[in-house]
């Protein structure tokens, strides 16, 4: 649209036309104060907060729906606006309770303080309050009915938003109420984006509320522990006896690439890190089989001790390590350096959920064709592959509905099943195999197919089960046109991540074929060329030794304990679980809410992680691993290049969030390139050597550091040779369901049951 | 069809009233039936069988003057007789042909002298389910004309030249209106029947639906053709059942003939009409909530612009007409556009129906050209006020509209005369107050109604009328101050101000016009804890000993 000039305040302020001018005056610094108004929803002009007037027009104009001309002049601060705002503030507040004292919204809340800025102090009207009971929709919902204004943002947002429609308003007038749509109760995702929106206390969240004030929390933002979306949430830490608790998690600030968006696994899913079964202490197994408690340097003389003469006696192809979709990038990094430098074994895999090396290995060279997770929401066409994205990857359903909603993108999908995303496809296409829809797209006559070939620029987005030649097809197909950029969607947070990081027996990190190691020959001294043991074969061979980080090998696949009776395990974990059973010796890890380091989604942005937890005698993997280093007598300088003057401090993991501060001068020193890395157990001491050595991995340091999305490309370097070896593990996520994570968490299971019986009526 | 088969019809309706020597047109409005004018009718049916005489004992609509019913009116004579029963059946047939029995005629000199009838010229003389004999008083030849000899344009040129505004109260003016819609981007439109009339003591629109629902149906399927609309949907209130069962018939009789349907007089002209009911709410009269309740939602209010003749109904552009102002259009086409100019004022133009109520002797349904004073429709039509009771104001427009004093009772009834006085012409509701009603008493009853039907939408209407209902309440047990009555004041031009729709711009109308003319009750409740008219009960504190 053409650029106009309008004047806010005598101030000349160009702008597209027919934008509104609320957005216009927020953009150029103009407070417009509103409640009903929400970027991206529909328009209510309710609340008639952003009034303006508009010269030559006769009455007050909403700034939320007036839309921008050229030569118009508005008023947004007289005296009459600024009593028009007050009076509908003095209203809202007749029947608003004003328990702000305990309410969970204090110190949060919009009216609080629309009401500070605007003063409507003084109480003019003296009538009896009209009180209703509080009600609890769900395990996650409560409504506070006479706290709500009634700005239908919550509304909107689980309708337009969320295309869940399970909120509606009853009643008329003063009597109407914000009510689910289905009775008493919601029965929808649970996602809590109506909580997040609310203004006020009206909609409070089950987790979190009277739990404490927002002031007395820390708000430390980190990436989302679950899904591979990679969602920022942000966590609202308290000290507490153990350490630091986390108390909340929401989408405080909205400044991550989800936008407006977290879903239920981010919002409630973070009660894992104290789950019953955190392993609070290191343990070895003793003489009469039973694991005891010992301390860490035990524990790791003892597993460092037994990993060295399995090593002398049988050769590091004896020992095995199984990696984790849940760690860091340089956790994943540093495991399997570990294993191939220092334990000199390849034998190492993790339970992969995509064929990242495929797509690496098609993309390779060809820079521009790896999209990024908020191309799915600006995209003018999309054709999505297998999968259901509404239930395993919700921020990506959330992109794409929004992009269908907002800018009429047009999405293909091609599926075996019937989605919920349909509802805002141009077209869909039943089919039985992935196999033949490479062909199938490449051929004539079908509507389909010449529908999505009409596409000038295509976004492609392959879900993790579509694999093998069927998943080469595909890319060949869409390499061959212009225009067409891919995803490939992988289950955990940072399954990417650990395949672009090398947790694999046949590929160094970026997918350099082990024999074929290029600069790693040079960086890995003596690491093995053979390629290793995959997954499965692992664990049926009877290794020596195998470590397993961050995983649950035994109950995920339903392996039998007893193959590896003979087998030295370590496991580095934070939960109980059926490896831990039959482990020699267990070091408690911390999760990903107690560590700092980067994350590679599915769409390949990297983010950074912050340490927002603490709990006590429980250590990050990073460190782990680099003791287990040490007490096997390898120089850990060369593991981890932790600076030229020897250790000094422990900067990032002792100091930062939880201490109520932002390491601004480790922030500072990062983003020029300085020299951060004062010990070895620091995660970002690594951090040059996998932007070295890693393809794809040239990040944007200051963008990283600065809590924004970083893009990795894969596969710069050729790859030449693609074992490809052991199977994908398609372990599929739901709205509720991390596997490998989710189980730990209560209230994501209270979730689960409180929806399991209306599932059917929410997914309609 | 065309104009000579339309004839024939009429000839045929004409042959067959020709062979009664009497008719007894027995009114079967909802007043009437209310009193069991269907069994009056049987009853008259019996008699004049049992006196073997030819006598036409028809069905017909509402008669106007609905306190007085049940109604029925006498042919070739034209006596009005009022208060019939069964038990007098027998002598009202035997009186045909002489004068009515005692004590049933009525005196209409000035009812009907003062009345100019072009909405309700058919009322009270078809039968309503009977399209036939509405052919036969000139129906449909307003849509034939337009279908056979104009052009769409020319249809709205003909409406323009008519003067014709919006009859809903607003009053923009039709042809206007038509014009955007018949403008707007081709493709799908929609003709929107407005007929949720919801003002207490509006009573028009269902009068019309209920007499002469054909006169509806046509008016509608011309604005179709002009705009280009190939659907149309009509909005009734549920609390009409008789007015949706007339409608139901008529639509099934207008497909008959014919005038609904594909090719509709044998022209590439489809249209058709559905009924939906409304649920009840007041604020669906507002035409964006009455679209949203017509496509399912809840109905309220959304802001506009668009409005809807560019995006109304499913987003497409769409005419939204009261059911007075489709009633217009018939004779204007039938007759011109000029014609229908030729009555009224300056800007005002045609003639307005009003149901008149209240402190009044003549309850009644009438039909007046602009221009004529309040005066004339209440001391002239009306009757005046009740013996011994002294004029103090009427109450036009409803809850959006205001009190007009005694003294102004020499305006002219017209759009911009009425707006002038604080009120405004709304849908036709007239309330007349004589010296026993509490001016205050009335802001509140009105502002009760306001408080209960806003939708909830926004925040000055919502908590507004509470407040304003609370203060009012207040003011009448002679609770308030001065204070209050400032606060009042403040809190009306807050919600004229910042309301959303027109319901809550327009709540605070019947407080500022009494506060306009009689601002002296209000210090009275306040000051003196006293209700001049004796209607407010105060609550006096109780004085310590």
């Amino acid at each position: 649209m053409a650029d106009v000039t309008i004047t806010v305040d005598g101030k000349k302020i160009t702008a597209p036309a027919g934008a509104l001018l609320i957005d216009v005056c927020r953009k150029a610094g103009i407070e417009i104060p509103a409640f009903c108004y929400y970027p991206g929803l529909s328009l209510q002009a309710a609340c008639r907060m952003c009034v303006v007037r508009q010269e030559k027009v006769p009455k007050l104009q909403t700034a939320c729906t007036t839309t921008v001309a050229e030569g118009q002049v508005f008023f947004t601060e007289t005296d009459e606006i600024k009593q028009a705002r007050k009076a509908t503030l003095q209203l809202l507040l007749g029947n608003h309770p004003l328990d702000c004292p305990v309410c969970d919204a204090g110190g949060e809340c919009e009216l609080q303080d629309m009401t500070f800025k605007y003063g409507a102090g003084e109480s003019l009207y003296a009538e009896a309050k009209n009180h209703r009971d509080e009600q609890q929709w769900s395990p996650a919902v409560f409504y506070d009915r006479p706290r709500c204004i009634l700005c239908y943002r919550c509304v909107r947002m689980c309708g337009e938003g969320m295309d869940v429609w399970a909120l509606g308003v009853q009643n008329r007038g003063s009597s109407a109420v914000i009510a689910p749509n289905a009775g008493n109760e919601l029965h929808c995702e649970e996602c809590g984006m109506c909580i997040d929106v609310c203004p006020v206390g009206a909609l409070t969240s089950g987790s979190y509320r009277y739990k404490t004030r927002p002031w007395e929390m820390n708000h430390v933002a980190t990436v989302c522990a679950h899904c591979g979306d990679g969602c920022k949430v942000t966590l609202g830490v308290r000290q507490s006896s153990e350490g630091a608790k986390i108390i909340r998690a929401d989408n405080r600030d909205k400044s991550g690439m989800n936008g407006d968006f977290l879903c239920a696994k981010g919002r409630f899913g973070f009660d894992f890190v104290d789950s019953e079964k955190r392993l609070a202490k290191p343990m070895i197994r003793n003489a009469q089989g039973k694991l005891e408690t010992a301390t860490w340097e035990q524990a790791i003389r003892v597993a460092a001790e037994k990993l060295s003469a399995v090593k002398s006696a049988s050769g590091g192809e004896a020992i095995g390590v199984i990696g984790s979709n849940f760690a860091t990038n340089e956790e994943a990094y540093l495991l399997q350096k570990f294993a191939r430098t220092v334990l000199g074994t390849n034998n190492i895999d993790h339970a992969r959920t995509a064929d990242y090396a495929r797509f690496a290995k098609a993309l390779a060279g060809k820079p521009g064709r790896s999209a990024g997770i908020q191309d799915a929401a600006w995209a003018p066409a999309i054709l999505l592959v297998g999968g259901d994205p509404t239930e395993e990857h919700p921020l990506l359903a959330w992109n794409l509905r929004t992009n269908a909603r907002l800018s009429k993108a047009r999405i293909y999908i091609a599926n075996t099943q019937s989605i919920r995303l349909e509802r805002q496809a141009k077209a869909t296409l039943k089919v039985d195999d992935y196999a033949k829809l490479g062909e199938m797209l490449a051929g004539k006559g079908n509507a389909f197919a010449e529908a999505v070939k009409g596409e000038e620029k295509l976004l492609v987005i392959l879900n993790g089960d579509v694999q093998g030649a069927a998943l080469d097809a595909l890319l060949k197909w869409g390499l061959d046109r212009e225009g067409v950029q891919f995803a490939l969607l992988g289950g955990a947070v940072n399954s990417r991540g650990a395949a672009d990081m090398g947790l694999l027996p046949d590929s160094l990190p970026g997918y350099v074929p082990v024999n074929e190691p290029g600069a790693f020959a040079n960086e890995y001294a003596n690491a093995p060329k053979k390629p290793g043991m995959a997954l499965h074969e692992m664990l049926q061979k009877k290794l020596g030794a195998l470590i397993v980080q961050g995983t649950d090998p035994l109950g995920e696949l339903g392996v039998d304990g007893g193959s590896l009776k003979d087998t030295f395990v370590v496991v580095l974990g934070a939960f109980e679980s059926a490896t831990t059973a039959v482990a020699n010796v267990v070091l408690p890890a911390s999760t990903l809410y107690e560590k700092t380091g980067t994350i590679t989604n599915n769409f390949g942005d990297v983010q950074l992680a912050q340490k927002a937890a603490d709990r006590a005698n429980v250590k990050p993997d990073f460190e782990i691993i680099v003791r287990l280093a040490g007490a096997m007598g390898v120089d850990v300088r060369t593991l981890v290049p932790f600076g030229k003057h020897g250790l000094t401090a422990d900067l990032g993991q002792s100091r930062g969030a939880q201490a109520g501060e932002a390491d601004r001068h480790a922030v500072w020193l990062a983003a020029n390139n300085l020299e951060p890395k004062l010990s070895p157990f620091d995660p970002m001491a690594l951090l040059d050597e996998i932007e070295r050595l890693v393809a794809g991995y040239k990040l944007d340091r200051l963008n990283l550091f600065a809590g924004n999305p970083a893009k990795a490309e894969p596969g710069f370097v050729p790859v030449s040779a693609l074992a490809g070896s052991g199977t994908i593990q398609r372990a599929t996520a739901g709205l509720f369901t991390t596997p490998g994570l989710s189980q730990y968490s209560t209230q994501l299971a209270e979730l689960a049951e409180h929806e399991s019986p209306a599932k059917a009526v929410a997914a309609d | 069809m065309n104009l000579e088969e339309l004839n024939q019809i009429a000839d045929a309706v004409r042959a067959e009233n020709g062979k009664y020597d009497y008719a007894v047109n027995v009114c079967q409005g909802t007043g009437c039936l209310a009193q069991h004018a269907d069994q009056i009718q049987a009853a008259i049916g019996a008699s004049a069988a049992a006196a073997g005489k030819n006598v036409q004992v028809r069905r017909v609509g509402c008669l106007g003057f609905c306190a007085a019913g049940p109604l029925a009116q006498l042919e070739p004579e034209g006596h009005l007789l009022k208060g019939l029963s069964v038990a007098r059946a027998d002598e009202v047939v035997s009186s045909l042909g002489g004068s009515p029995p005692p004590g049933l005629q009525c005196e209409l000199s000035e009812l009907v002298e003062k009345q100019v009838q072009v909405v309700l010229e058919n009322s009270g003389k078809i039968d309503p389910e009977k399209i036939d004999e509405y052919i036969e008083r000139d129906g449909y030849q307003g849509l034939v004309k337009a279908l056979t000899e104009l052009r769409p344009v020319d249809v709205v040129q003909q409406i323009t030249e008519s003067g014709l505004r919006g009859r809903g109260g607003g009053g923009y003016p039709t042809g206007l209106k038509w014009g955007m819609v018949a403008k707007a981007a081709p493709g799908q439109k929609y003709v929107i029947c407005n007929g949720d009339e919801g003002d207490p003591g509006a009573f028009m629109d269902r009068s019309v639906l209920e007499s002469d629902p054909q006169r509806v149906i046509e008016g509608m399927a011309i604005a179709a053709y002009a705009v280009g609309a190939s659907k149309g949907y009509i909005y009734v209130r549920a609390e009409y059942p008789l007015a949706v069962s007339r409608l139901t018939s008529g639509l099934r009789e207008a497909r008959r003939r014919g005038f609904l349907g594909n090719n509709i007089c044998g022209t590439p002209f489809d249209f058709d009409i559905e009924i939906r009911i409304g649920a009840g709410a007041f604020v669906c009269g507002e035409e964006t909530a009455l679209i949203a309740s017509i496509e399912g939602l809840r109905g309220v209010p959304r802001v506009r612009p668009p409005y809807p003749a560019s995006a109304g109904l499913w987003g497409k552009p769409t005419l939204i007409n009261n059911v007075e102002t489709f009633a217009n259009v018939p004779p204007i086409l039938r007759k011109g556009g000029a014609w229908f100019a030729k009555v009224g004022t300056a800007k005002s133009k045609g003639t307005k129906v009003f149901a008149l109520s209240g402190k009044i002797r003549n309850t009644a349904l009438i039909e007046v050209p602009m221009g004529i004073t309040l005066r004339e429709i209440v001391e002239g039509i009306g009757g005046g006020v009740p013996e011994g009771h002294s004029f103090k104001a009427v109450q036009t427009g409803g809850p959006s509209g205001g009190c007009i004093p005694a003294e102004l009772m020499d305006i002219e009834v017209s759009y911009e005369s009425l707006i002038q006085a604080g009120s405004m012409m709304g849908s036709g509701g007239m309330i007349v107050m004589d010296d026993s009603s509490c001016m205050v008493n009335v802001a509140k009853f009105f502002m009760e109604f306001c408080m209960t039907e806003s939708c909830g939408k926004c925040i000055p209407c919502r908590a507004g009328t509470v407040q304003m209902f609370e203060l009012l309440a207040k003011i009448c047990e002679g609770r308030a101050t001065m204070d209050d009555l400032d606060l009042l004041i403040d809190l009306c031009s807050t919600v004229k101000e910042a309301s959303l729709c027109g319901l809550g711009q327009t709540a605070p109308n019947p407080v500022l016009s009494t506060l306009r003319y009689f601002k002296q009750e209000y210090i009275e409740h306040i000051q003196n804890k006293r209700c001049p008219a004796g209607v407010c009960t105060i609550k006096h504190e109780e004085v310590p000993a």
